[in-house]
Order: structure tokens, then sequence, then C-alpha cells
């Protein structure tokens, strides 16, 4: 009757397809706190120091930023149409879709990779050598590779959901109407959202100075 | 008495019956327990692994009584003790307190209560047990190696700069444990809001499914600040990113408030369950409907939000503004009152009850007493003068263990003896689980009562050798652990031995309300034969005709007669 | 008739009537992707502007614009189910307790124990863990 995509304890798929969308929202209220308190924190510290988060906001690379920006931005597209067209058992549509997110993805991990081995180059690791000259500005780039560090980590747990339940629908053992493409679509978006706030406080700081 | 009790026993069945079919004898084999996905199974998990910590973490206990049961520092080194009370509170906060109730008579009895077949994401709940099994893991090497020994706040710069302990092998297993208790929250706030048995509406929800569910809206918000907190240390002692290093700039007490946002909260993750339990348990015996039903939800939601507004009361003499701490005292007094609620909820059900003593009653009782006294030091410890007096004394170490022994464990303890025959079928002997009872609200107040009054008088926690004058009161702390210890231990005895030798319980010993009771015990893998439809509220034990209305008032008469 | 526009309104609120066909879908998808990406020129370009202390302000609103239409039309928030909006909503009066708070107490700390009031050691080497760094 579901076609197999009904598990226990659910009676109807209705029923277990909201239940999956609400446990993935609990699940990313749970992680809109982790990076809510990560960029609380964040800003907690550049209120006792903004000269020096200013000028390590100048010293990120605008242009990696930006593009992975919009990189992103172009994947939760195709997340979003990807989950559409798996609900409405379009498997061709969905299936492009979904490769084009995990592309888009991956390009992301490898700007974010030569990005940080440009940093590197720099000298932006807040350990000897900084290149920079205020103490607080060693805080900024601490929060720099903690919170990006932290985004790329989400951004492959994301990748490996989509890549792991792309492949089972495509080998036809999992039908397409299943809701965990919605609830892995929720994740995805969650991972673009939090790219939103941090390429302003790591980008964007300073730059008019 | 002997009537009530003989209804209890499944009459005519000698112990050579065989049992129904029960989730017990449903599948067979190691495999079946290590990959099951029924939420009564993996209760029993927890309940083993929960066990183990237990010991481990009583082991703490013990081992700081003995020190100091003498002012000299003889039994171990100064930095053996800051390990050892280190263990003790990292083993008994997050991996015993926080998951205690809700994960084993939670995950147990929240499908049952709300006439369910399981959780919403049964393969989620097996996660959880297996994440905390690897956090425990984790903790349990860094204990072995050579311990930590920041306590159990790690607060920096201590933590992340000078502590020469396993900092951080024991923060990342309490993120691990920490991504545990969210997997369970998010679990039970779904099966609570998606899979209740038709009739079953909000407000005929047993209280411990409303003191679960707030404490799963505390879990999932709550839990994900610590990982920050704990991820920001790591990332600055593992890789050396100065984020709470003053040298830089950086700000210790900013390290305090996402701490404390968890921290505090986890206080009611520990209490809210054990509210709900010891409702539960009073009704039943006092064969009364709660008092002010709506009342007692309403104050658990309270608790449940506002308890997220007066962490810093745990910072009054940090160096944090003092206009905030005073924001931070109104707080704390004003989340007294669901509090105060609900023990005066219990004492109106208690009052014209046809009360009866069984050992589930008495670790009730005993809670009633245990928390209150908790709760009103509490308000001592929200107002700042007094605060600042005993900040970091015994009073301090007394308050909490009022609330987080004399209050969460009794009513583990409490639950425990009630729900035992419809976990294993079996009924514990009543006689040594009253004696053991009333021994641990004794050996509690023994061990604890006089902390109260040794940190008033100035005696500081965190030491392993103390003027002599305190020594009085150290010495009948540490004799009353001795029995609170034994007390402790007593029912892990007769529990196991009503495992094979106890006699054989009916559906529903207590003649209680709640769905739990009216399925078989222990009951079938799918909870019930045909799922429940509820026609009415919780807590029918004194239905409308049975009974004179409240407003028909006895006439007063003095106990003992007109002397 | 009420019994009728009931079911729709119940089937709607489960999000029954979604897109079936490829079109309807790219139709509702990227006009909002292509806002997002407007607006994630436009915080862009703004950052150059000097605008003071405004600039993180202006950064900050359009990230939260930006969360606010990927949240409506990509997380499906527009969708009348009361459940998912309350779990999709309900963190930011949690956040808001955290922030709120933890600048009460730096707005209001006593000058003295800020760091940029505190003795100056920062042109100091960094102190080095004392004692052997236990993993």
């Amino acid at each position: 009757m579901s076609g197999g995509a009904l598990r226990e304890p659910w009676h109807s798929l209705r029923r277990q397809r909201e239940a999956a969308s609400f446990g993935m929202w609990l699940f990313l209220a749970s992680e809109a706190l982790l990076f809510g308190g990560l960029i609380l924190a964040f800003i907690a510290t550049r209120w006792f120091h903004p000269a020096a988060f200013a000028a390590a906001g100048r010293e990120a690379d605008i242009v990696y930023g930006t593009a992975n920006t919009l990189l992103l931005l172009t994947s939760s597209l195709t997340m979003a149409v990807g989950a559409q067209a798996a609900r409405a058992e379009l498997p061709r549509l969905a299936g492009r879709a979904l490769g084009l997110t995990l592309a888009l993805g991956l390009a992301f991990l490898c700007l974010k990779g030569l990005e940080w081995r440009a940093d590197l180059a720099k000298g932006l690791w807040p350990g000897p050598g900084f290149a920079l000259e205020q103490p607080a500005a060693r805080i900024a780039f601490a929060f720099y590779w903690l919170l990006t560090g932290l985004h790329g980590l989400h951004l492959l747990g994301g990748l490996s959901a989509i890549a792991w339940l792309a492949g089972q629908a495509v080998l036809g053992r999992r039908p397409w109407r299943s809701p965990a493409f919605e609830a892995a679509a929720l994740y995805w978006h969650l991972i673009d959202v939090v790219w939103m706030f941090l390429y302003p406080l790591l980008y964007l700081d300073g730059r008019a100075a | 008495m002997s009537e009530l009790a003989a209804g209890r026993v499944r009459p005519a069945e000698g112990p050579a019956e065989p049992w129904p079919d029960n989730y017990l004898t449903a599948e067979q084999g190691l495999g079946s327990w290590l990959l099951t996905t029924d939420h009564k199974r993996i209760a029993l998990l927890y309940m083993a692994t929960l066990l183990a910590f237990f010991v481990i973490g009583g082991f703490g206990a013990v081992m700081i009584r003995l020190e100091l049961f003498t002012p000299e520092q003889d039994l171990m080194t100064a930095d053996a003790y800051n390990r050892m009370f280190t263990l003790h509170g990292t083993v008994m906060v997050w991996f015993f307190l926080v998951p205690s109730i809700p994960n084993t008579l939670g995950n147990f009895l929240l499908p049952l209560m709300i006439g369910a077949r399981d959780l919403a994401f049964p393969r989620v709940n097996l996660l959880s047990w297996y994440l905390f099994v690897g956090a425990g893991l984790l903790l349990v090497v860094a204990l072995v190696a050579g311990g930590v020994d920041t306590g159990w706040t790690f607060y920096t710069p201590f933590s992340t700069m000078f502590s020469n302990g396993y900092v951080l092998l024991a923060a990342l297993a309490v993120i691990l444990a920490g991504f545990s208790s969210i997997a369970t929250g998010l679990n039970f706030i779904a099966t609570v809001h998606l899979l209740r048995a038709p009739g079953m509406h909000w407000f005929r929800l047993p209280l411990l499914v409303w003191a679960l569910y707030g404490t799963s809206v505390v879990m999932v918000l709550a839990t994900p600040v610590l990982a920050a907190s704990l991820l920001l240390i790591v990332a600055e002692r593992a890789f050396g990113l100065p984020v709470f290093d003053p040298a830089q700039g950086g700000d210790p007490l900013l390290f305090q408030h996402l701490f404390w946002f968890y921290s505090h909260p986890a206080v009611y993750i520990m209490i809210l369950p054990s509210f709900g339990v010891i409702s539960e348990i009073v009704t039943c015996f006092a064969r009364r409907r709660i008092f002010g039903y709506t009342f007692m939800v309403y104050a658990i939601l309270w608790i449940a939000v506002v308890g997220f507004l007066v962490w810093g009361h745990h910072m009054f003499v940090s160096g944090q503004s003092l206009f905030t701490s005073l924001v931070f005292s109104f707080l704390s007094f004003v989340i007294a009152v669901p509090s105060a609620i609900k023990v005066f909820n219990w004492t109106f059900t208690l009052y014209r009850g046809q009360i009866t003593f069984e050992a589930p009653m008495l670790y009730a009782l005993g809670f009633i007493g245990l928390f209150t006294l908790g709760g009103l030091t509490g308000l001592f410890l929200a107002a700042i003068p007094i605060d600042v007096h005993v900040t970091d004394t015994y009073f301090v170490v007394a308050h909490f263990h009022f609330i987080m022994v004399g209050g969460a464990v009794t009513a583990l303890y409490g639950g425990l003896s009630f729900w035992w025959p419809k976990i294993t079928g079996r009924l514990y002997p009543e006689g040594w689980a009253r004696f053991a009872a009333i021994l641990m609200f004794f050996g509690f107040a023994f061990t604890f009562f006089p902390m109260f009054v040794m940190g008033f008088a100035g005696m500081p926690r965190r030491y392993a050798a103390y003027p002599p004058e305190f020594q009085i009161w150290h010495v009948m702390s540490s004799c009353g652990a001795v029995l609170l210890a034994a007390a402790y231990l007593l029912p892990m005895a007769y529990l196991t031995f009503s495992l094979f030798r106890g006699a054989r319980a009916t559906d529903d010993p207590w003649d209680a309300t709640g769905l739990e009771w009216r399925t078989a015990s222990p009951p079938p893998r799918g909870n019930f034969g045909v799922l429940p439809v509820v026609a009415e509220g919780p807590y029918l034990y004194h239905p409308e005709a049975e009974g004179p209305h409240h407003s028909e008032r006895e006439p007063h008469q003095n106990q003992g007669g007109n002397l | 008739m009420s019994g009728r526009s009931s079911r729709r309104s119940s089937k709607r609120s489960l999000g029954e009537a979604t897109p079936r066909s490829a079109g309807a879908i790219l139709a509702r998808s990227l006009p909002v992707w292509l806002v997002l990406v407007g607006l994630a020129l436009a915080s862009c370009a703004l950052a150059y502007l000097p605008m003071g202390r405004w600039n993180m302000a202006v950064s900050l609103g359009i990230a939260a614009a930006k969360m606010l239409l990927i949240g409506l039309f990509f997380m499906h928030l527009r969708r009348p189910d009361p459940l998912l909006r309350l779990a999709g909503g309900a963190w930011l009066l949690w956040v808001g307790f955290l922030a709120a708070l933890v600048f009460a107490d730096q707005a209001t700390r006593a000058p003295l124990t800020q760091p940029e009031h505190m003795e100056d050691r920062t042109m100091e080497p960094p102190e080095t863990a004392g004692g052997r760094s236990g993993f």
C-alpha cells in the first residue's frame, strides 16, 4: 500500500512524513543552538574588541567567501528541487537535482580547502608567527577556524547522507516517496543558513574602513 | 493490608507456570538485545549501563568521604583528591543523573503511558544508547589514564592552559553523551506529539509524560550550548586557538555563561522527571486524584522555560555585572514558585487520602521532604548577599545534593520499585524495600545535613585538608554516607533476588490508573494487544460519586482527642 | 460544505498539495533562488559602504532575511503545519534568552573587569601550559 516507505511504529505514511520532518526540525533547533552559542560567543568577544575583529575580517579572503556563498545558495535550490521531485516521484529530476547538490557541496569543500591553504600561507593561524598585530585578532581567527571547520564537518555529514539516500533510491532499495529526502533537505538548508550568518561575520567585517 | 497484598500476586499460578509471551521472551540471544529497537529493551540496556556508572561515581564519593574523615590530608595527595571529586562530579552528573530517569523509566514507560507501540524513532533510540556507551568508554579511558583535575565545570583558563589532566578526552566524552541525550529528547518530543492514543488529549496525559516532555525540551535546546562551550575548550587546548585566553583579550566569563546556560537547566533535566514519578506514586498510594492537575502541568512548563533564565546565579562572585546579578537573583526566586506549587499540590493530594505506606510511597514522601529542604536552601543561594557568604562552601554542596541525590535519586528508586512489577513481572520483597526506603531517608539526611552547618560556618568545598574544628561535621557526614551506601546497595540486592524468586505480579498490582497498567506484566513486544482508546483523564482514583466532595467538610478534631 | 473545506485544509496542512510536475517545482523554487543571490551580492556590496557600526547590523539583517526566505520556501514553513512552524521557530526564543542575558552582563559590567582596561600584557609572549598536556 505504501510501497515499502512505511516503518514501525507508524500506521500511515502521512503521519510518518510529518514525524520525519518534525524530528528533523527538532534536531535543527538543537543545531541552531549549537551554532547560535558559538556565533554568540563570537559576537560577545567582538563587542570588546571591534577594531581587532574588523582587522581580522579584512584579512579573510572575500573572493572565496562570496563564491562559496553563491555555491551554497545554489545547492540549496537544487536540494529543494530534488526533495520536491522525489516526493512527486519524478526520478529523473530528483536524481539530477540531488547529483547537482552533491557536486555543488563538493565544490564548496574544494574551494574551502584552497582558501584554508591560502590562509595558512598568509600566516593566519593564530599561533606563533601570526600575521596580525592586535592580540584580539588571534581570537577572531580562532573563531574563524573553529566555525568554518565545524561548518565544513556538518557539510560533509550532509553530503554523505544525501549520497547514501540518493544511492539507495537509484539502486531501487528506497522508494522516492520516502520521507527521508525531505528530512535530508531540511538538514542541508540548515547548513546553508548557518553559512549565511558566518559569511557576514567572518568575511564582511571591516570592509568599509 | 494483607488483602491488598494478596491482590498483587497472581493467584493459583505456580512459578512453574510458563510466562505469557512478552518483550523479554519475544527474541533470544545477545544480538536480539544489542540490535533491538524495542524501547523496553533499550530501557533495560540503559539501566545496566547506568548502574555501572553509578558504581564508578559512588566509588569517587566513598574515596572523598574517607579522605575527609580526618582533618589532615592523609589518604591521597591534593592532586589525587582533585581528580577524585572531578570523577565523582563528571560521572554522576552526565553519566548517571541526567540520563537516570528519562532513559530508564522514561524510555520504558513513555510509549506505554500514551498508548503507543514504540517511540517515534526506534532506531534513533538505539543509536542514543550506543552514543552513550561510546561516550562512557571515552570517559572511562580518561579516568583510567590519569583522570581530570578541573572539577566537573571545566572552568577556563585552568582547563585550557594549566590543567594537566585528560581534559580533552573528558570534554569529548561529555559532548558525545550530550548527543545521546539530544537524540533521546527529540524522540520523546516527537512521540508525545504524534503517537498519543486516540482520546489521549494533552490534558489527559499523566504528569510523568508531561515531565518527560518538559525535560526533553530542555535537553534538546540546552545540550548543544554545552557542546559549543566544550568545543571552544577543545579548540583552545588541542589546537591552541586562544578563545578564552585573557592575555589575548578573551573573556573567561563567556565560558561560564555558555557552560551554565546548559548546566543550570541540567538540574531541571534531573529533577523534572522526578516530579513526574512522584506525582504518579503519591496519587496511587493516597488513592486520590492529583490536586490541581492543570497547575502541575503549567508548573512543569514554567520550570522548563524559565529554568533557562537563571544560570547567572552560579556566577555571583565571578565578576559579572552586578545589575545582571540582580536580574538573575530575581529570576531565581521566580523559578522557586512552580517548585513550591508542586510541593503544595502533592501535600494537598495527600490530604484526606487513604494513604498506605508501601515502599514507593515511602520513597515519595522522603522525596517531598528532602526536595523541600533542598529547594528552600536554593532560595538562600539565590539571594546575592547570602550567596556571597556561602559561595564555594559545603552549604552549596549540601544544597545541590539535596536536590540531585535526595530528590532525583530517591525518586529513581521509588519509581523503580513502583514499576518493577511492570518491568519484570515480579514483586520485590515489601519489607526489605520499606526498610531500604527509610534507611535511605535517614542515611541521606545524616550525610548531607551536617554539610549545611559546616558550610555556613565557612568550610570550603574541594579541599582535602581542613581546620580541625570542622571534623565533627565531617565525621557525621562520613558515617551517614555508610548508611546511605547501604541503602543504595540494598535495593540492588533484593531487586536482583526478586528477579529469580519474587512472587509473580498481576498486571496491575497497585490497582493504579494509567495505560501502562492496562497491559500484561511484563508487556508484550508491541506493548498492547489492541491499542487502547482513552475516554477519561488521569488519576481517577477517587471518582466523583465515591466519597465526600471537598466542600463537605468533616468537623476538625484534635489529634489524640481533647486532652 | 464545511466538512469538505476542513478536509481540504487538513490536506493542505499536511502538505499534500505539493507540486507534482517538474515545471511547477522549478517555477516555485527558481524565483526564490534569484532573490537569495541578489541579497547575497547586495550584502557583499553594502559591506564596502562606510556606515560605521551599522555595517554589521545591515549584513546580519540581510542574513536574517535570507534565513527567512530559505525557511519559508525551501524548508516549507509556508505550509500551514502548526507543529513544524512551532519547532522551526522555538529555537529563536532560546537563542534570545542566551543573547539577552549575556549582553546584559557585558553591557553593564564594571569597567575594571573589562579586558580593555586590564593591565596590558599582550606584547609579552603567550604563556605556555604548565605541566604536561595530557590528551
